[in-house]
C-alpha cells in the first residue's frame, strides 16, 4: 500500500519561473525603494530643490532675468530696517493669534451643537462645510462685494438694526481693514474646526458625562473636566494645522485688500509677493518668504513631538 | 440633550445653530442674488430708500451671458478641470505606493522618510513660490498647465500618503499573507488584495485632492500669464477686475459657476469628504 502511494504521487513541479523584474520586486527593500521613487522624485524636484534654491536666492540681489551676486545677509538686514516688513510681521502674528482663538471658540461651540441629536443633522453638517470647500478666492469675492462701502448689505443690515448711524468703510479704513480680513478668515475656518472637533467629540463615550451628571456635575463642569481633556489631543492637532495655514495665508488678503490700505493688512506672503513678483526683486522676496520659516519650524516640531507622544500613550 | 424648559432648548440650541447656519451660508446666497440682479439695481447705494438687499424683482441672465460670451470662462473651467484631474491622479498614484511602503514594509530609514513626508505636508505654498517660479521658468514649463500639474502634487502627495497610511494600517496583514502563500507576488498582493480594501480611503483622498487643486491660487497666479491658460480663480481675478473697475455681476456669476463642480462632487461624497478631514487631523 505504502509503495503504491509513493509511486502514485506526482513528481514535484517547480513554481512558474518569474522574470527578473518580479524577482527584484520580491526583495522587500527594493520593493519599498521603487514604491517610494515617484514620490521622492516629485517632492525632491518641487519641494527640496526650491527650498535650497530659495535659501540661495535669499543671499543674492537677484532680479527677474538677472542672476544676481552674493550679498550675504544683506537682504535680511534690509528687512530688519524695513518699516513695511515690521508691519507685515506684526500683522501676521496678530492675524494668526486672533483668528485662531475665534475659530477655536466658535468651532468648538458649533461642534458641541452638532453633537446633539436633531432632525436634518446630516444635511446641516453638509451645508456647514460649504465655506471650507468652495474655492477661497471665489467666496472671498462675495465678501468683498458685501464689504463694499457704498453697496454693502452688511451696512444696510446694521443700519436698520439701529447699530450704526453712518456708513462703515470695512476695507478702506486702515483701522478696520485687518479686522474685516480676520472676519472672513474666521468664517472660512470655523467649519473645518467644527467638523474635526465633532469627530473628536464622537469618540468620547456619553457614559462618562452621564456618570458625572449622576455624581452631580453641572453642564459646565462636565465640559471642563471630562469633554475638554479628552478632546485636547484632537484640538491640538487641528490648531497646529490651522496656525500654519493662517500664518502663511495669501489669497484672502490678496483679494480683499491687496495688502492695503497703506499696508495695513500686509502679511508675510502678500509682502513677499509684492516684492518678489510685483517689483521683481527675487532675492528680497525669497528672503521675506524664508523669514516665515523659523516660526513654521517651531510649529512643525511641536506637532511632531505631540503626535509622537499621542502614539506612544 | 438640554434638560428643562422648552425656552432653554431655544436659547441654547436652536437659536445659536440657526445663527451659525445663516452666517456661514449667507455669502453664497448673496452670490446667487447678485448674479441675477440687473445692473441698475446692483449699483444702488444701500442708503437709497428703494434698496432691496435680499431679493430682486427683475432677475436677469445678462451677467452670466457676459461671462460666457465675452470672457474665456469656459476655457478657464476646462483648464482647471484638466489640471485638477491630472494632479489628483498623479498624487493618488504616488500616495498609494508611498503609503503602502511606509505602513507595511521594513526598510532602512523608513521612520525618517515618513517624518520627512509629514513635514512636507506642513510646508505652505507661500514659502516656496518665488524660487519655484524660477525653477518652472528654467524647466520651460512657465505658462503651461504642466507647471501646475507637476507642482500641485507637492502638497497633495503628502496629504494622500498620510491619509492612506491610516487606512492601510487598519487592514489586517493576514489578508495579504494568504495571497502570498497562494503564490502572489508582493506587487500582486498589494494591487489586488490591499488596494481594493482601501477604496473608501482612496475616494476620500481623491475627492480631497481634487477640491484642494481646484482651490489653489498662488501657484496658478504666479506660474501662468496668458489669459487662455488661466484657471478659474486666477482668470476671474485678473480678467473681471480691470484696474479699479469690478464687473460685480459677472464676477459673482463666475464665482458661482466656478464653484459648481466642487460643490457637485462634494454633495455626492460628503461622507468621504468628512472622513478625509477627520483622517487628516488624526495624526
Amino acid at each position: 500500500m505504502a509503495v503504491d502511494y509513493v509511486a502514485a504521487a506526482k513528481p514535484y513541479v517547480a513554481a512558474p519561473r518569474r522574470g527578473p523584474v518580479t524577482r527584484v520586486l520580491e526583495n522587500e527593500r527594493w520593493f519599498a525603494f521603487f514604491l517610494l521613487l515617484p514620490t521622492a522624485v516629485l517632492l525632491g524636484l518641487f519641494i527640496a530643490y526650491p527650498f535650497v534654491k530659495g535659501v540661495l536666492l535669499a543671499v543674492t540681489d537677484a532680479k527677474v532675468g538677472v542672476p544676481g551676486n552674493f550679498v550675504g545677509l544683506q537682504n535680511f538686514a534690509v528687512l530688519m530696517n524695513d518699516s513695511i516688513f515690521r508691519i507685515a510681521v506684526w500683522n501676521t502674528i496678530l492675524y494668526t493669534a486672533v483668528t485662531t482663538v475665534f475659530k477655536l471658540a466658535l468651532g468648538l461651540w458649533l461642534a458641541l451643537l452638532l453633537n446633539r441629536h436633531f432632525r436634518a443633522k446630516a444635511l446641516t453638517r453638509a451645508f456647514i462645510l460649504l465655506p471650507f470647500i468652495i474655492p477661497t478666492v471665489l467666496s472671498t469675492f462675495a465678501w468683498k462685494w458685501m464689504f463694499d462701502p457704498t453697496f454693502s448689505v452688511i451696512n444696510w443690515t446694521l443700519f436698520h438694526l439701529g447699530i450704526i448711524r453712518t456708513r462703515i468703510n470695512w476695507l478702506g479704513d486702515p483701522q478696520l481693514a485687518l479686522i474685516s480680513v480676520m472676519i472672513v478668515n474666521v468664517w472660512r475656518g470655523v467649519p473645518f474646526y467644527a467638523i474635526s472637533l465633532l469627530a473628536g467629540l464622537q469618540t468620547i463615550s456619553p457614559e462618562l458625562a452621564e456618570a458625572a451628571a449622576i455624581d452631580g456635575a453641572r453642564p459646565w463642569q462636565r465640559f471642563r473636566y471630562i469633554t475638554w481633556p479628552l478632546l485636547l489631543p484632537v484640538t491640538m492637532v487641528v490648531v497646529l494645522f490651522s496656525v500654519i495655514q493662517t500664518f502663511a495665508d495669501f489669497q484672502l488678503v490678496y483679494i480683499l485688500t491687496g495688502g492695503g490700505p497703506a499696508n495695513a493688512t500686509q502679511l508675510f506672503a502678500t509682502y513677499a509677493y509684492q516684492i518678489g513678483v510685483g517689483t521683481g526683486l527675487l532675492g528680497e522676496g525669497a528672503a521675506i518668504s524664508l523669514a516665515m520659516f523659523p516660526v513654521l519650524l517651531v510649529v512643525v516640531v511641536v506637532q511632531l513631538l505631540y503626535i509622537r507622544r499621542v502614539e506612544t500613550l | 440633550m438640554i434638560e428643562g424648559a422648552r425656552w432653554r432648548r431655544w436659547v441654547f440650541f436652536n437659536l445659536p445653530l440657526a445663527l451659525f447656519v445663516i452666517g456661514l451660508l449667507f455669502p453664497f446666497y448673496w452670490m446667487m442674488v447678485t448674479t441675477v440682479r440687473p445692473d441698475a439695481e446692483l449699483y444702488r447705494p444701500w442708503m437709497a430708500p428703494n434698496y432691496t438687499p435680499f431679493w430682486t424683482l427683475n432677475p436677469t441672465l445678462d451677467h452670466i451671458r457676459y461671462l460666457l460670451d465675452e470672457t474665456l470662462f469656459n476655457r478657464w473651467m476646462l483648464n482647471t478641470f484638466f489640471i485638477s484631474v491630472l494632479a489628483t491622479v498623479i498624487s493618488l498614484f504616488c500616495g498609494l505606493l508611498a503609503g503602502y511602503a511606509l505602513s507595511r514594509l521594513k526598510f532602512p530609514f523608513a521612520g525618517s522618510l515618513g517624518t520627512g513626508i509629514f513635514i512636507t505636508y506642513l510646508v505652505p505654498q507661500t514659502l516656496l513660490f518665488i524660487p519655484l517660479a524660477d525653477i518652472i521658468r528654467n524647466f520651460r514649463l512657465g505658462d503651461t498647465p504642466w507647471a501646475l500639474v507637476l507642482t500641485y502634487p507637492t502638497f497633495l502627495i503628502p496629504f494622500c500618503t498620510w491619509l492612506l497610511m491610516g487606512y492601510f494600517k487598519a487592514i489586517p496583514r493576514e489578508l495579504e499573507e494568504c495571497a502570498r502563500i497562494d503564490g502572489a507576488t508582493r506587487w500582486q498582493a498589494m494591487v489586488y488584495i490591499v488596494f481594493p480594501v482601501a477604496v473608501p480611503g482612496i475616494l476620500s483622498a481623491g475627492i480631497f485632492a481634487f477640491t484642494l487643486s481646484w482651490n489653489e491660487f498662488i501657484y496658478a497666479l504666479v506660474f501662468l500669464s496668458s489669459p487662455e491658460q488661466k484657471t478659474v480663480s486666477v482668470g476671474i481675478t485678473s480678467e473681471l477686475v480691470r484696474g479699479d473697475v469690478f464687473y460685480w455681476g459677472s464676477l459673482m456669476a463666475g464665482a458661482l459657476l466656478g464653484s459648481v463642480p466642487v460643490a457637485l462632487i462634494y454633495s455626492f461624497f460628503v461622507e468621504y469628504y468628512v472622513a478625509g478631514i477627520t483622517g487628516s487631523v488624526k495624526g
